[in-house]
């Protein structure tokens, strides 16, 4: 266990540096791209570019200016170009209202995703089934910014049914809630078709092998035989899926989600900065969820060697 | 004459063959084909992709004989007459004409008094012909990737792979958007930054990985197999051993992830577009088309969710058909006994 | 005179497939009485396992047919419902499944799957049943059993893995104990020793006990009386002693006449039944043995009763429509019992 905890941080030091030395790059590579510019302002003249150049280090070479900006955001100093906030603080202060999203959403992606798997293999090839893999189908056939519109549009513009946009505070959990269902289901619904899919196939599978006719031949009831042989075997694969799809949610669909329901977290925060070529939060933002990525690809594989002990936890 | 070999010399005629019963064995793709075939499902949606290709490619058709309007025509103060009467293409108050179902303004106009039909033809056009190119650079990459680091050990697998791995492991938005910003700016190399190529090498080189992973993994576990070392004692060197003894073997898991990808190329392009990191002005896809139409939501739904529905078919019929590919390429048994 | 325990007639099982009806089990029927062996021998495809899991209702599936009974001391079994079977699997009808590693469940402690068994059927303690559990696996000799009821399936050997999977099956000490091949997947030497567990078994308890196996040395060692199947069919069934001195089937002459024997010299090859078991879907007209068979004539063509045909012996049952001093003129090749290579009639 110790040897894995090492070897797992130690790649997900490789990959954050990694990450860091690829977005910083891929920024360099702009040539109309001229931050000192940006935080200068628009109508600056060209000594006051200069000077914030100069201030900024914008001047210095290349490696230069990575060692320095890393150093910034490791001791929490780095600031964005933009409206000269610190950026740690702002990721810290958004944090919780992407979680908000995030986290409800996944539970009742993975919620759902077990019980229409478990429904539709049971009644495999019957409508209920059917109507299943049709959900999974579409659900990855549409992208999230399309759904989230249109869930606005029918539930909280034509209907009135909830709050156009915005976030509200823990402090009311209602309102909270409130304002945060529809983009709930809007990450929900992607995922929970085919995710349902896989739970399907992985129960249909199981229930052919031969332990499963052994724990029926003790008598067990079919009920009994499904839940604590057949569906705790079958959940193997969309547990390891979920950890990394979770954390790939935290880049991804978060981003745009967050956009559409104009809520403050910070996906919003990185969509905004990418939209003003505002290097340092898209930098923090991608070296968050490389680590989340690595983080939750070491849960899913610890969970894995939890549950099915066949299996020693290898670096 | 014969000569000693036993061939026969040209020019000698050959008695018609007596028919006799075939024992040809049915290779694994034609059985496929003909199980596609039967999946009456796919093949509908297989045939209502090409539609739909065939409408977006026409694009140029249809705006010059039947809309005979430009894609980026504006037309603000335009009059065009619907039903005998005669109506503005915007309003006096700035709305714009919602669907005529016309050869004019089919789906209506835009704020800018473009015909929507148009533009949306034009978007698909673009949006299937980037996604078309992703998927042709990550079907050739990625298979390449996945073959010379399942097949190679030692420098090219430590060169590769972690590569592979990096890539695989950046949040897609992220990466792809950060890219997309970057390039659509400067530009790379000779390509400019406005260029479609730009967003499509951006979503093949992104997916990649998603390719290489399950090649390499096939790769790896072929490799092991007999029929490698007997190609190998045979004195086959690696390039020849990868192209003609694993390549075939791995192919059935390229060729059901071939509609996969390219649906996931179509998608990216569109998440890519919608926050301003894809296509660029003046072009446009079914992404930028959403996008736009967004801001109208409330006025207009339409303006978004045409170009939406559009994309959503086409993505769909997309996976519909990769699925049935999936399911004939890999038939579980029919039966299925409880025991 | 035993009891009856097991009272089969005329079982037919058939399963509905995409290319045609599969008449798994045709017409078999047997009795078992308590403390008896009944060895059910046959090849792959025999129907053998088929007709033993039909008995516990594990065949039950949407496109399988039944015909015909099995009763379990009085109690129907191919008709009863799902909840009724559920209460007598285990309890008064267990199984001992053929490959260990995969009969038993991966990712449960090995006592807790004796625990589960138990407290399916009987209302005690976790404890209470691990106590049982414990002793049931010292009982078939596996050592250090407090401790090893907490490892793993994959944690085990083998034999081994097969004595927990006896335990499993008498735990709650069934009247009817079927084992499927259950030495099958072990070597050897493990076999001689999983064999004496279960001789042992049936001295100390009373249970019937269904042996299916396609080994006849295992049946020499272990049964009071034989069943032979082929293609669905029982085609002989007999005592011990009348099936291995007398018998008179061609397909058990086949089956005797593959087994090296220690008593003779070896034969210059040991004479194998040529040919394939027919599919079940085709099946031959008439009697499913005939294309291999050297002595088959124009009467085969009829499927032959399953009645006695040996003076004296009204339970020697046999599917062949040979004369008994023919088949007994026939059976030899060699100076032992054997299936001879010969055109087929």
């Amino acid at each position: 266990m110790a040897r894995f905890i090492v070897r797992r941080s130690l790649s997900a030091i490789a990959l954050l540096f990694a990450v860091s030395v690829v977005v910083f790059g891929i920024f360099e590579v702009i040539p109309s791209y001229n931050p000192a510019r940006a935080i200068a302002g628009r109508n600056a003249n060209p000594a006051t570019v200069q000077e914030v150049s100069h201030k900024f280090g914008f001047d210095k070479p290349v490696y230069i200016q990575y060692a320095n900006t890393m150093k910034l955001i490791f001791t929490g100093q780095v600031i964005d170009y933009q409206d000269d906030l610190n950026v740690v603080d702002q990721f810290a202060h958004k944090f919780p209202v992407t979680l908000s999203l995030v986290i409800p959403a996944a539970l009742l992606w993975f919620g759902l995703a077990v019980v229409f798997g478990s429904i539709s293999a049971l009644r495999a090839g019957k409508f209920a089934d059917r109507a299943v893999m049709v959900g999974a189908i579409l659900g990855v056939s549409v992208p999230v910014f399309l759904l989230a519109a249109l869930l606005l549009y029918v539930f909280a513009f034509k209907l009135s049914w909830f709050p156009n946009t915005g976030y509200s505070g823990l402090s009311n959990p209602t309102q909270w809630a409130y304002h945060l269902i529809l983009p709930w289901i809007a990450i929900a619904a992607l995922s929970i078709g085919f995710y349902s899919r896989v739970l399907r196939s992985s129960i249909l599978d199981m229930s052919t092998q031969d332990f499963v006719r052994t724990a029926r031949a003790k008598g067990l009831s079919g009920g009994q035989v499904f839940r604590r042989h057949i569906l705790r075997n079958s959940m193997m694969p969309i547990i390891t899926m979920f950890g990394l799809d979770f954390a790939l949610l935290l880049g991804g669909a978060a981003l745009v989600t967050e956009t559409v329901f104009n809520l403050p977290g910070i996906g919003q925060y990185e969509a905004q900065a990418i939209g003003n070529l505002d290097v340092p939060p898209i930098l923090v933002g991608a070296m968050f969820t490389a680590f989340f990525v690595v983080l939750f690809g070491a849960f899913s594989d610890i969970l894995y060697a939890l549950l099915d002990p066949r299996i020693r936890l290898t670096g | 004459m014969t000569d000693t070999t036993g061939v026969i010399s040209a020019g000698a005629a050959e008695p018609a063959p007596v028919a006799e019963p075939r024992t040809v064995g049915v290779g694994p793709y034609q059985l496929a084909w003909r199980r596609l075939r039967r999946n009456k499902v796919a093949m509908a949606f297989g045939s209502l992709f090409l539609v739909l290709v065939a409408m977006c490619f026409l694009a140029p058709v249809y705006s010059k004989d039947i809309a005979k309007i430009g894609a980026n025509t504006n037309n603000v103060t335009g009059t065009i007459t619907v039903g005998g009467k005669q109506e503005n293409v915007v309003s006096t108050d700035g709305v714009p004409i919602g669907p005529t179902f016309t050869r004019h303004y089919f789906f209506g106009a835009d704020e800018n008094g473009r015909d929507l039909a148009v533009r949306l033809l034009y978007g698909g056009r673009t949006s299937l012909i980037i996604g078309g190119i992703a998927t042709l650079i990550i079907i050739v990459l990625g298979t390449l990737v996945g073959l010379l680091t399942g097949f190679f050990r030692g420098p090219v697998d430590a060169t590769l792979r972690p590569l592979m791995e990096l890539i695989w492991s950046f949040p897609v938005v992220i990466l792809g958007v950060s890219l997309g910003t970057a390039l659509a700016l400067g530009g790379i190399g000779p390509i400019k930054g406005n260029s479609l190529l730009i967003p499509a090498l951006i979503i093949g080189v992104v997916y990649i990985p998603y390719l290489g992973k399950p090649i390499r993994g096939e790769v790896l576990r072929l490799r092991e197999q007999d029929f490698v070392e007997a190609a190998r004692a045979q004195g086959m060197g690696p390039w020849r051993i990868m192209l003609t003894e694993i390549l075939p073997n791995a192919a059935s898991t390229i060729i059901v992830f071939v509609p996969m990808m390219l649906a996931y190329s179509i998608l990216l392009e569109s998440y890519l577009s919608f926050l301003g990191a894809g296509v660029q002005a003046p072009n446009a896809s079914w992404g930028t088309l959403i996008s736009d139409g967004l801001n109208y939501i409330s006025t207009t739904p339409t303006f978004s969710l045409i170009p939406g529905a559009m994309l959503v078919l086409t993505v769909l019929a997309v996976n519909v058909v990769g699925d049935g590919v999936r399911d004939a390429l890999d038939p579980r048994a029919q039966i299925r006994i409880k025991t | 005179m035993a009891e009856r325990l097991l009272d089969v007639e005329s079982l037919k099982v058939t399963f509905a497939t995409e290319d045609g009806l599969v008449h798994a089990v045709d017409d078999v029927s047997f009795t078992l009485d308590r403390g008896e062996v009944l060895a059910l021998v046959g090849e792959s495809g025999s129907g053998k396992s088929v007709t033993v899991m039909t008995l516990m209702g594990l065949t039950r599936s949407p496109n399988a047919r039944f015909e015909g009974s099995a009763r379990l001391r009085g109690e129907e079994l191919v008709t009863a419902p799902d909840e009724k079977l559920e209460k007598i699997r285990g309890r008064e009808i267990a199984m001992i499944f053929q490959d260990p590693i995969s009969s038993l469940s991966p990712v449960m402690r090995v006592g807790d799957q004796i625990v589960e068994q138990i407290r399916a059927h009987e209302k005690v303690s976790k404890a209470e049943a691990m106590d049982r559990a414990v002793n049931l696996m010292e009982r078939v000799g596996i050592p250090r059993a407090r401790d090893r009821a907490r490892s793993y399936p994959h944690e085990f050997s083998g034999g081994m893995r097969q004595r927990v999977m006896i335990a499993l099956a008498l735990s709650l000490s069934p009247s009817v104990l079927i084992a499927d091949e259950p030495t099958t997947a072990l070597d050897v030497t493990i076999q001689a020793q999983i064999l004496q567990e279960i001789k042992d078994l049936r001295e100390q308890s009373d249970s019937g006990v269904i042996f299916v196996t396609h080994d006849l040395g295992v049946v020499a060692d272990v049964a009071d009386r034989v069943l032979v199947m082929y293609a669905g069919r029982v085609v002989e069934q007999g005592t011990l002693d009348e099936i291995f001195y007398d018998p008179q089937h061609p397909y058990t002459w086949g089956l005797l006449g593959s087994v090296t024997r220690m008593d003779r010299n070896p034969p210059h090859r040991l004479p194998a039944i040529p040919g394939l078991p027919p599919s079940l879907l085709n099946a031959p007209v008439g009697c499913h043995f005939r294309p291999r068979c050297p002595r088959a004539f124009d009467r085969c063509t009829e499927v032959p009763l399953l009645e006695s045909r040996v003076e004296g012996t009204p339970e020697h049952v046999d599917r062949c429509w040979l004369e008994v001093s023919e088949k007994r003129r026939r059976r030899e090749v060699e100076g032992r019992i054997g299936l001879a290579a010969g055109t087929v009639a």
